[in-house]
C-alpha cells in the first residue's frame, strides 16, 4: 500500500503569533516535493508543525497519515509511524555516542526481543557512512557534539538512511554546505528514492534542486501555498526569481507578516 | 536547638576508650573537648542548618563483623569491587575494619595502608606528624573539632618516595547498622615524586539512618606527587552529613579528584584544594544527584599560592523532586601566585518544578598577572534536545534519561576504576528512575 501524507488547512501559531495560515499540502510515497519560498513565508514552521515541536501550536487543520490524525501523536509516536525530519540546528547531546543513539532509535520502533542485530546494524551502519564519506570516528563520538554544520548534516542523512522512515522532510538541508558535501547528502536522498520513501524537501535554493530532481515544486507565500508545479517551477524561479508570482498573485509582501 | 552542642566529655572519652586505645588519639580527643566550646558551628553560604542535627550520637562506636575472604564480602560491597581483579582493597564495616587485601608489591615497596588507630602505634612518627596538622585541623569549627572528638573509623595511607603504584587502592566503607554513626577519617600521604590512585566508597543496604557522617579526608601530595582520587558517596536518608576533603599540593604536585556525591541525605560538603607549590594543580570533578527534600551544599574551593598553579573545577548536578543545592565554587588566587590559572564551571539541571539549584561561581584574585574563568548555570531539561531524540522514535522518559546521561558523563568518564564508573552509572539511574 502506497502511505499518504495529507496536510489540510493547516493553521500553526508561534507564542501566540499565526504563522501558518491554512496550508493544504498531500504527499505519496515515491514523490518527491520540493517547498519553495523567500524567507519568512513559514517554510520551517510546517516541517516543525509536521514532527510535533513543543513551540508550534496547531490552531486549527489536519495532519494525516493514513488517515491517522498526526497530530494526536506524540513526537516519538510520529517517529514511529514513519515521519522523519532532517532539522536545520539539530541538537548536540553530550555522552550519547551516534552509533549507541542510532541503535536505540531502530529498536525504538521493534518490538522487544526483535532488536536489530549487533552485525547487521553494524554492517548497515559502515555501509551507510561510507556512502556519506563520513569518517568512521563519527560512529563512537558523541550526538553531533563539535560537528561542523556540513558533519551535522550528513549526520542527519546518516539517521534519516539507517531509520528508514516512510516520509522524510529536509529542512533546509543544503544550508551551509559547499558543492562536494551537497552531493553527498544529495546521493544519500537520492539512494532512498523509490516507491517506499517520500520527501518533503525545504529549501530556498533551487541549487539543491539540480542534484536532487523533485516531481512537484509548491512555492509558500503568507504562511501558504500559493503556487505549485513539476521541476520546470523551479527552474523558473531559479532563472526569474519570485516577482513574477507575487505579480501574478497581487502579492506585496510574501512574508507571514502581511496577511495580517 | 537542635545543633546546640551539649557533650558529657566524659561520655565522650570512655566510650572512646572502645575504640583507638592509645595515648595519641586520647590527646586528641582531649584536645578537641577543650576546643569545642569555643568554636563557631560551620556557616555553610545561603544552606540554612539551624534545624540539622549534627550531634546526636546512639552508639559512639559499633563494632560490627569481619570478612574472611572477597567471596565473604556482602553483596553491596561486591558491587563496587571488582572481584576478579582487585588487588588493594580496605573494607571497613561500620567501625570496623573488615577485610583487608593488599598486594605483594605494595608491601615490599613499603606503601602502608592500615587502620588509623593501628598506624598511630606502627606509624607513629607519620601519623603524627600529618594527623590534622597540615590539612585540616581541629579548630576550625565546631564540627571539626567533633571529628577529632569522636574518631572512630578511617584509614592512613602512605606512598614512600619515587614508589609509583600501578593498582588503585580502594576503600570501602559499608554501613549497614542504622544507629552506626561514622566520624571516619582519611589520612592520604604521597611522599615526593610518588604516585597513586585512590578510590573510596561509602556504600550502605540501608534505607534510613538517623545518625552521624563527619568525614574528613586530607590528602597530601609531596613535590611532584600525583594522587588521583575517585569517590562515590552513596549512603542512606536521614544521616547528618558534613564530608570535609582537604588536599594540599606541594612543588610541581597534582591531586585530581572524581567525585560521585550520591548520599540521600542532607550533607555538607567542603572540598578545598590548597595549590601550595609553585607548578602544581588540581582538576576537581563532582556530579551528584539530589533527590527528595534532601538539602546539599557543595563548597568547591582551589586556593592558589604557589606560582604557576591551574586549578580547574568542574561540578554537574541534577536536582528532583524537591531537592535543592547550593553549589558554591570559588576559585581563589592570592598575592604571589602569580601566571597562575583559575577555572570552574558549575551547572545545575532542575528536573521537577521544586527542584532548587543555585550556583554561584566566584573568583578571589589578589594578584595580575594570572587568568582565571568561569561558568554557571541552572536550568531544566533542554526542549529541544527532547525533541530531537524523540523525533527519532525514543519515548520521553527514555530522552530524558539520554539527556541527564549526558550531562554528567564529562565528569563519570573520569572516575577511574570500571567498577566504580558502573556503579555510579548504576545509582545515577537509580536516583533519577525512582
Amino acid at each position: 500500500m502506497t502511505s499518504v501524507l495529507e496536510i489540510k488547512d493547516l493553521h500553526v501559531e508561534i507564542e501566540g503569533k499565526e504563522i501558518l495560515k491554512g496550508l493544504n499540502l498531500t504527499l505519496k510515497q515515491g514523490e518527491i516535493h520540493a517547498v519553495m519560498g523567500p524567507n519568512g513565508t513559514g517554510k520551517s514552521t510546517l516541517s516543525q508543525a509536521i514532527m510535533g515541536h513543543p513551540s508550534y501550536d496547531v490552531t486549527q487543520g489536519e495532519i494525516l497519515l493514513d488517515g491517522e490524525n498526526v497530530l494526536e501523536m506524540e513526537v516519538d509516536e510520529r517517529a514511529h509511524a514513519g515521519l522523519f525530519l532532517a532539522m536545520q540546528y539539530p541538537s548536540e547531546i553530550s555522552g550519547v555516542t551516534n552509533s549507541d543513539f542510532l541503535r536505540s532509535a531502530i529498536n525504538s520502533s521493534r518490538e522487544e526481543g526483535d532488536e536489530i542485530n549487533l552485525m547487521q546494524f553494524i554492517k548497515k551502519l559502515d555501509k551507510n557512512m561510507e556512502f556519506l564519506d563520513m569518517d568512521p570516528d563519527m560512529a563512537t563520538r558523541y550526538l553531533n557534539e563539535g560537528f561542523s554544520g556540513g558533519e551535522k548534516k550528513r549526520n542527519e542523512i546518516l539517521q534519516l538512511m539507517m531509520l528508514e522512515p516512510k516520509f522524510a522532510i529536509l529542512d533546509e538541508i543544503d544550508s551551509g554546505l559547499d558543492i562536494d558535501a551537497l552531493q553527498v547528502v544529495s546521493n544519500g536522498i537520492n539512494e532512498l528514492r523509490g516507491p517506499e520513501f517520500g520527501s518533503l524537501i525545504i529549501t530556498h535554493y533551487q541549487r539543491l534542486l539540480n542534484y536532487i530532481e523533485p516531481d512537484f515544486v509548491h512555492v509558500m507565500m503568507q504562511g501558504r501555498i500559493v503556487k505549485s508545479g513539476g521541476k520546470e517551477l523551479a527552474v523558473r524561479l531559479e532563472n526569474e526569481g519570485y516577482e513574477w508570482i507575487k505579480e501574478e498573485l497581487g502579492i506585496e509582501d510574501e512574508t507571514v507578516d502581511a496577511a495580517e | 536547638m537542635a545543633n546546640e552542642f551539649v557533650l558529657d566529655k566524659e561520655k565522650v572519652l570512655n566510650d572512646a576508650q572502645q575504640n583507638g586505645v592509645n595515648d595519641f588519639f586520647t590527646t586528641k580527643r582531649k584536645e578537641a573537648l577543650d576546643l569545642i566550646d569555643r568554636l563557631d558551628m560551620i556557616k555553610p553560604d545561603k544552606t540554612r542548618i539551624y534545624n540539622w542535627d549534627f550531634f546526636t550520637v546512639e552508639q559512639p562506636f559499633t563494632e560490627s563483623s569481619t570478612y574472611q575472604s572477597l567471596s565473604d564480602l556482602p553483596e553491596t560491597v561486591k558491587k563496587v569491587v571488582e572481584t576478579e581483579s582487585v588487588e588493594n582493597l580496605y573494607v571497613q564495616h561500620n567501625n570496623t575494619k573488615a577485610f583487608v587485601q593488599l598486594s605483594e608489591s605494595l608491601k615490599s615497596q613499603g606503601v602502608i595502608v592500615e587502620d588509623i588507630f593501628t598506624a598511630s602505634e606502627n606509624h607513629k612518627e607519620l601519623v603524627e606528624k600529618y594527623f590534622m596538622t597540615d590539612g585540616v585541623s581541629v579548630d576550625e569549627n565546631k564540627l571539626t573539632a567533633y571529628h577529632q572528638a569522636m574518631l572512630n573509623g578511617g584509614v592512613f595511607i602512605y606512598v614512600p618516595k619515587n614508589v609509583k603504584v600501578e593498582a588503585p587502592i580502594q576503600v570501602v566503607v559499608y554501613h549497614d547498622d542504622e544507629k552506626a554513626s561514622l566520624f571516619n577519617h582519611v589520612l592520604l600521604v604521597a611522599d615526593e615524586g610518588s604516585e597513586v590512585t585512590y578510590v573510596e566508597n561509602y556504600v550502605t543496604n540501608l534505607e534510613s539512618s538517623k545518625a552521624q557522617l563527619n568525614v574528613v579526608s586530607e590528602v597530601l601530595a609531596k613535590d611532584n606527587a600525583k594522587i588521583n582520587y575517585g569517590a562515590v558517596d552513596f549512603l542512606a536518608k536521614d544521616i547528618t552529613g558534613y564530608v570535609v576533603r582537604r588536599g594540599n599540593t606541594d612543588r610541581d604536585a597534582v591531586i585530581d579528584w572524581a567525585l560521585g556525591l550520591m548520599n540521600d541525605s542532607n550533607v555538607i560538603y567542603d572540598n578545598t584544594t590548597n595549590l601550595n607549590g609553585d607548578n602544581s594543580q588540581s582538576d576537581v570533578k563532582i556530579v551528584t544527584v539530589g533527590r527528595g527534600h534532601q538539602k546539599l551544599n557543595f563548597t568547591t574551593e582551589v586556593i592558589h599560592y604557589g606560582k604557576n598553579t591551574y586549578g580547574n573545577i568542574l561540578k554537574h548536578g541534577v536536582m528532583k523532586e524537591n531537592a535543592n543545592s547550593v553549589f558554591n565554587g570559588i576559585g581563589h588566587i592570592k598575592k604571589g601566585a602569580t601566571f597562575s590559572n583559575a577555572q570552574q564551571e558549575s551547572r545545575v539541571l532542575m528536573l521537577d518544578g521544586k527542584a532548587r539549584g543555585d550556583a554561584n561561581p566566584i573568583l578571589l584574585i589578589d594578584e595580575d598577572e594570572v587568568e582565571a574563568g568561569h561558568a554557571a548555570s541552572a536550568g531544566r531539561v533542554d526542549e529541544l534536545q527532547l525533541f530531537y531524540l524523540m523525533s527519532r522514535g525514543l519515548k520521553r522518559e527514555e530522552a530524558e534519561r539520554l539527556v541527564i546521561h549526558g550531562f554528567l558523563t564529562p565528569v563519570v568518564v573520569n572516575l577511574p576504576i570500571e567498577s566504580v564508573k558502573n556503579l555510579l552509572v548504576d545509582v545515577i539511574e537509580e536516583k533519577i528512575l525512582n
